[in-house]
């Protein structure tokens, strides 16, 4: 019999801990399938962040170096830096990529590090229980803005994936998500050129995934997605933010 | 014996370099020696200072709350450091800086015009060497030859020119003192 | 050579084979970032990253650590604080760096004077976790030279970062120095635990988070077996004029060598004092003390700071012995004369024996 799916090779024989319906297991997969299909398991070391995805390590079957919170740019920076030859990737979420770690993030890009960070966008701080994220929208009710999120008194939703493209350092940057069959195949191409981009010693590459978290959300994994589409993409749209990498 | 001096003036009077070239001999000659120069916010604004001990035994404590010597290139140094110069010991004043004499009575003074050496010398650049050479043949710290060794191990990168007026600087500031004392 | 304490260690790391620098500019050892920013351009090997905080170099010090490659990284006091994240990363992923404490007066901004406030903070980890690091306190130029090669070598030996305590003084102070000859990088042996992609290999992890709790408690504990091995080990002091003195001053770095210069004015006098000189502060050379207590009655502990290592010294000796205190926090450098006064003083109002 053909076999026509299966575990991706840089994928362990684990069980996800994730909840139904979170979008970290697609992106791990796809993030899996890229490594497999550039063929650079031998070569790639990731960087996992503080937040649900903290245990990625124990899913992916490469290096992997745990940074504390919100400093994966510099850590992979150091790793980068040490070993130029490698592919190093950071897979961060929107509290430890653009509250926390908004500092590293704009100088590894700034300096153009040749590193690529998975941006993973939720709208909210899923592991410590549904708090507002940096890019929680106006009006979303989280666990700290029981009234919803308003511009007053939280700001606005950050927009982290265009102010990096305005650093000369970084050349691809491009927004998706994993809502849909036909947006999961784009995140995975996205996924595919920012490691080339990387590969091809030009900058720093990032790709930033709207991810639905239906637990923190309270809907149901539909809801969850079909929120993405409806309302996150609003403030969010799914587009290529900066692509001086060329065709790859 | 334990000996430390003062280097004090504004900020391009190369202030730093000559208490450096003292250390250095003097290291050479086999003391023990520190250099400390005052660094950060003290050092905003234009003035320049460093300490150098000179033993030939470990040095305790490279600060000098009471120096043997003091170099005062301008006039706030004299200000600054003429209370605590150890009693007998001696200024040494850049006199065309320095308008005004110590009060003191228990200390020595001496008073070299360096600008107007440098100037008749045709580089005002080296009144820190004539400084330097005159502090030398008063003090005996370190002999003239140490200093001139000393020089050519710190400004070996420079011209043979700047060389040559420098190590005139020191000699003449040497004979400053010599034909005065 | 004559060289400025921030150079001998910024050069004494390059001749360790440290081919990998990060820091971000503060008063008073900025001469070790700029030393190392020449030295590390000057050689292909090189990297020097001037981050945009502590806190990015001490990460970026985490990456290279990662792969196995000497790093250091050097800060002054408040600096440090913006680290002690990164340390305690550092010790819980048991991955070694050398790490450079310029201190100064504080807390707060403080001031750039050279100061000791930052024992505590160093000694007890300084971070949030169960651990300890490696403290190492030079007390002469030379002295900087060996104990940087020193902290390279400890932190590869023990996978642990080693902290250098310095102060302003020993940072700006020139001194002559001998330097031991350069290592090259290449011929240091290789480390069995790196992150270098998993080729030919399986995959490997660095990390710090145990959820688990038994296998939690199994890292603390595998940490404190390591750590009881470094007290075993590693501590030195060092002994000057002990061997009759009825009184010893403890002091490290700066207030050691103003403690040594006042006990040579007393001994003058006629009193038998020596003094104790902790070169590595964690851990703390306890056996030694508690031994010296066997012939010294006295011992004064004199620290640029309101009293931090008189706590090591009081749980060293166990009671014995009369423990005296004498501190200028705040930045202020005694003079000999002051400390020889504060000897005086208390040598004879216990009524200690003269010659």
């Amino acid at each position: 019999m053909k076999k026509v799916f299966g575990r991706p090779k840089s994928m362990k024989d684990a069980v996800f801990h994730y909840c139904p319906g979170c979008g970290h297991s697609i992106i791990h997969r796809l993030i899996a399938e890229v490594i497999d299909e550039l063929n650079i398991q031998g070569k790639v070391i990731g960087v996992p962040p503080a937040g649900c995805a903290v245990l990625a390590y124990d899913y992916f079957d490469i290096d992997m170096g745990e940074a504390p919170h919100g400093r994966g740019a510099a850590v992979a920076t150091g790793l980068k830096r040490s070993l130029p030859d490698r592919i190093v990737f950071s897979y961060q979420g929107d509290g430890d990529i653009a509250a926390i770690g908004t500092a590293e993030t704009i100088h590894a890009a700034n300096r153009g590090e040749r590193i690529t960070t998975i941006f993973v966008n939720n709208g909210v701080y899923g592991m410590t229980g549904g708090q507002m994220a940096p890019t929680t929208i106006i009006g979303q009710i989280s666990s700290t803005t029981p009234g919803g999120r308003n511009e007053d008194r939280d700001g606005v939703p950050i927009d982290l994936s265009e102010m990096l493209a305005i650093a000369k350092g970084s050349v691809y940057i491009e927004r998706t998500a994993v809502d849909s069959p036909k947006n999961i195949v784009r995140t995975k191409k996205a996924i595919t050129k920012a490691f080339k981009a990387q590969m091809a010693g030009l900058g720093f590459s990032l790709v930033e995934v709207l991810s639905p978290c239906p637990t923190n959300l309270k809907m149901t994994p539909v809801q969850a997605s079909e929120w993405i589409g409806s309302t996150m993409t609003t403030y969010f749209p799914l587009k290529v933010i900066k692509d001086t990498a060329g065709k790859l | 014996m334990l000996i430390k001096t003062i280097f004090s003036g504004f900020g391009g009077q190369g202030v730093l370099m000559m208490g450096y070239i003292l250390a250095l001999s003097a290291m050479r000659d086999g003391m023990h020696v520190t250099y400390l120069p005052a660094y950060g916010a003290e050092v905003r604004g234009g003035t320049a200072n460093c300490t150098v001990s000179i033993s030939d035994e470990e040095i305790a404590s490279p600060v000098a709350s009471s120096p043997d010597y003091v170099i005062a290139m301008n006039k706030p140094s004299l200000i600054k450091y003429e209370g605590q110069i150890k009693a007998k010991g001696t200024i040494f004043l850049n006199s065309d800086l320095v308008d005004i004499d110590p009060e003191r009575e228990d200390i020595s003074v001496f008073k070299i015009p360096a600008n107007t050496i440098a100037k008749e010398l045709g580089n005002e650049r080296v009144i820190n060497m004539i400084m330097l050479g005159a502090v030398s043949a008063w003090t005996k710290i370190t002999s003239l030859d140490s200093l001139m060794n000393g020089l050519t191990e710190v400004i070996k990168t420079k011209s043979s020119k700047q060389m040559g007026i420098n190590k005139k600087g020191l000699e003449i500031g040497a004979e400053y003192v010599l034909r005065g004392a | 050579m004559l060289l400025r304490g921030s150079h001998v260690i910024a050069e004494a790391a390059v001749r360790a084979g440290c081919r990998f620098y990060f820091g971000y500019p503060i008063t008073p050892q900025n001469e070790l970032t700029e030393y190392m920013a020449n030295a590390l351009a000057s050689l292909p090997d090189g990297v020097f990253i001037q981050s945009e905080s502590e806190l990015a170099a001490i990460n970026m010090v985490i990456g290279v650590s990662m792969t196995g490659k000497r790093v250091m990284t050097s800060s002054s006091s408040p600096g440090i604080s913006l680290k002690q994240e990164g340390i305690s990363y550092l010790s819980g992923q048991e991955l070694p760096a050398v790490i450079i404490n310029t201190m100064r007066g504080g807390p707060g901004l403080g001031n750039i004077a050279p100061a000791q406030g930052d024992y505590l903070q160093a000694t007890r980890g300084g971070g949030h976790g169960d651990y300890r690091t490696i403290v190492l306190a030079p007390g002469s130029g030379q002295e900087l030279a060996d104990i940087t090669r020193m902290a390279f070598e400890y932190a590869d030996r023990y996978r642990i970062p080693v902290i250098i305590l310095g102060d302003g003084m020993m940072g700006q102070m020139m001194e002559p120095v001998e330097f031991p000859d350069p290592i090259d990088p290449k011929s240091l042996p290789p480390k069995p635990w790196v992150l270098d992609g998993a080729e030919g290999r399986p995959s490997r992890i660095i990390k710090s988070l145990i959820l688990d709790t038994s296998a939690m408690e199994e890292h603390n504990w595998k940490l404190f077996r390591k750590y009881e091995a470094i007290s075993r080990e590693v501590p030195e002091m060092e002994q000057f004029l002990t061997d009759d003195a009825h009184l010893a001053v403890i002091a490290y770095g700066t207030a050691s060598r103003i403690a040594k210069g006042a006990i040579k004015r007393v001994r003058e006098m006629g009193l038998k004092v020596g003094l104790l000189r902790p070169k590595t502060l964690w851990p703390f050379p306890k056996r030694i003390l508690l031994q010296m207590s066997r012939t010294i009655s006295d011992f004064l502990v004199f620290e640029m700071s309101a009293g931090q290592m008189l706590e090591d010294v009081k749980l060293s000796l166990e009671g014995r012995g009369r423990i005296h205190f004498y501190g200028r926090p705040g930045g202020i450098i005694s003079t000999p004369d002051e400390i020889a006064k504060v000897i005086n003083n208390i040598y004879f109002k216990e009524g200690l024996e003269r010659e």
